[in-house]
């Protein structure tokens, strides 16, 4: 889709986008909720863009490496070091985080065990067809977008009886975590720029409470520049029009509904509690955990790894408080210093929507290392 | 990690596994989430698994939309 990268129809589109600024009479502050929207907007140059059409893009807490506590990532440490022939298969992000116990990719494994890098859940469940005398534990992490194919992998394992495969879950949830952040009113917004891939299963209805309860416009957007920039002119629209609504910018991929097969295998598998994210504490019922049918597949009182227990960050990490949006990467000392992208002091710094690894590799701040 | 990727379906088996072509290579990909998914059918894949068929009606539409904003900043020369 070349039309949607088309030179002459973004210039369009920030044309319009600084007139409507001009009729709220003051620079907008919009949260890309998405880490994978923060990295678009800043690898296709479009923050200084949008910046010179007088809207400041914030990001949001949408990083799933990044908003899962230490406590989890060594329990999964754990789990590698101490589980003698165990596979802990994880997503690539995930084996990079460092803790107080290092990374996974830095622990020794216990005798005969080793770490898998994967792409899918199902090459988790493969290894666990493969071998059944041989634990297998999927470092299950994600949102919305990702807890369906988790939910697919335990199903299968119950149906086919793999009692060697288990899950030790980090799942959350887009919605909850945005009323917490409304909330807590730490971070003016003026509007939500929503993720297009988690909507895809959960489609627009559940960000409706944003616009009723706070009064805030909103619109799901794709991920090309063009995607991008329309959801923008539509969230000044409804700014301009004083009519805050969820307007779909994405529709040729989901529907307002979301996928509803994957929402019913989410919630037969998993039910709501209230989980603690990274830098933003306890928010009720944002995260899922396995229910009382299926709880013998998690990882954690099987393998006796406690991963609720709290976990203090690298000391000097600020990756809390920039998941918050109350500092900027540039604010932390450690940011492009100590801290950088082959020895990361936090997960901001390690996954690919990463907001310091994002700022690092095209933000205007970046510095070079000595 | 919601990073996807727009693929079309090259084959699909009747348990809803099957193959997709993305950038002109063949992945492995499951269309049990997505049951009225076709062959030739563009769907959204993350992590391996379809999460939503596109629509081509919807895509055309949005084509035709940024033929216009382009052709609307031509003529002002912007």
């Amino acid at each position: 889709m070349k039309e949607l990268r088309d030179p002459a129809a973004l210039r369009r589109l920030l044309k319009d986008i600084g007139e409507k600024v001009r009729l709220i009479g003051r620079s907008p502050r919009l949260m890309e909720v998405c880490g994978t929207h923060t990295m678009a907007l800043f690898k296709h140059g479009l923050t200084p863009l949008l910046a010179d059409a007088g809207v400041e893009m914030v990001s949001g807490p949408g990083c799933p490496v990044c908003i899962t506590p230490n406590g989890i990532h060594e329990a999964a440490i754990s789990i590698l070091t101490g589980t003698e022939g165990a596979i802990l298969a994880a997503f690539g992000d995930m084996t990079r985080v460092p803790t107080r116990k290092g990374s996974l990719q830095t622990a020794v494994p216990a005798r005969d065990a080793r770490l898998r890098i994967v792409y899918s859940p199902e090459e988790a469940l493969d290894e666990a067809r493969r071998d059944p005398a041989r634990p297998i534990v999927f470092f299950g992490a994600g949102f919305e977008t990702t807890i369906p194919a988790i939910a697919y992998t335990v199903k299968r394992a119950a149906a086919e009886g793999l009692r060697n495969f288990s899950v030790l879950p980090a799942l959350w949830l887009v919605p909850p975590a945005l009323r917490a952040v409304l909330e807590a009113g730490e971070v003016a917004v003026d509007g939500f720029i929503y993720p297009g891939h988690v909507s895809a299963v959960i489609g627009s209805r559940p960000y409706e409470f944003v616009a009723r309860d706070f009064g805030i416009p909103g619109a799901i957007a794709g991920f090309e520049p063009g995607d991008i920039l329309l959801a923008v002119r539509s969230v000044l629209d409804q700014a301009v029009e004083g009519k805050p609504r969820v307007a779909l910018e994405y529709s040729r991929a989901i529907g307002p509904g979301g996928n509803t097969v994957a929402l019913a295998l989410m919630a037969e598998i998993f039910e709501p509690f209230d989980a603690v994210w990274r830098g933003l504490g306890m928010i009720p019922a944002s995260g899922l955990r396995l229910r009382k049918e299926f709880a013998g597949f998690d990882a954690a009182p099987r393998f006796g790894v406690d991963a609720a227990t709290s976990a203090r960050d690298l000391a000097g990490c600020r990756c809390g408080e920039v998941l918050r949006g109350t500092i900027r990467p540039k604010d932390c000392r450690l940011f492009g210093t100590k801290c950088l992208p082959d020895s990361p002091l936090g997960p901001c710094m390690v996954s690919y929507e990463g907001a310091c690894l994002i700022h690092f590799k095209y933000g205007p701040e970046r510095r070079s290392p000595s | 990690m919601c990073l996807a990727v727009p693929a079309k379906i090259t084959r699909i088996d009747e348990t809803g596994l099957g193959t997709a072509s993305y950038l002109g290579s063949e992945v492995k990909a499951n269309f049990t989430l997505v049951p009225q998914a076709r062959r030739g059918d563009w769907v959204i894949i993350h992590a391996g698994f379809a999460i939503s068929v596109m629509d081509a009606k919807e895509a055309r539409e949005t084509l035709r939309l940024f033929r216009e904003l382009a052709a609307a900043s031509s003529d002002e020369g912007a």
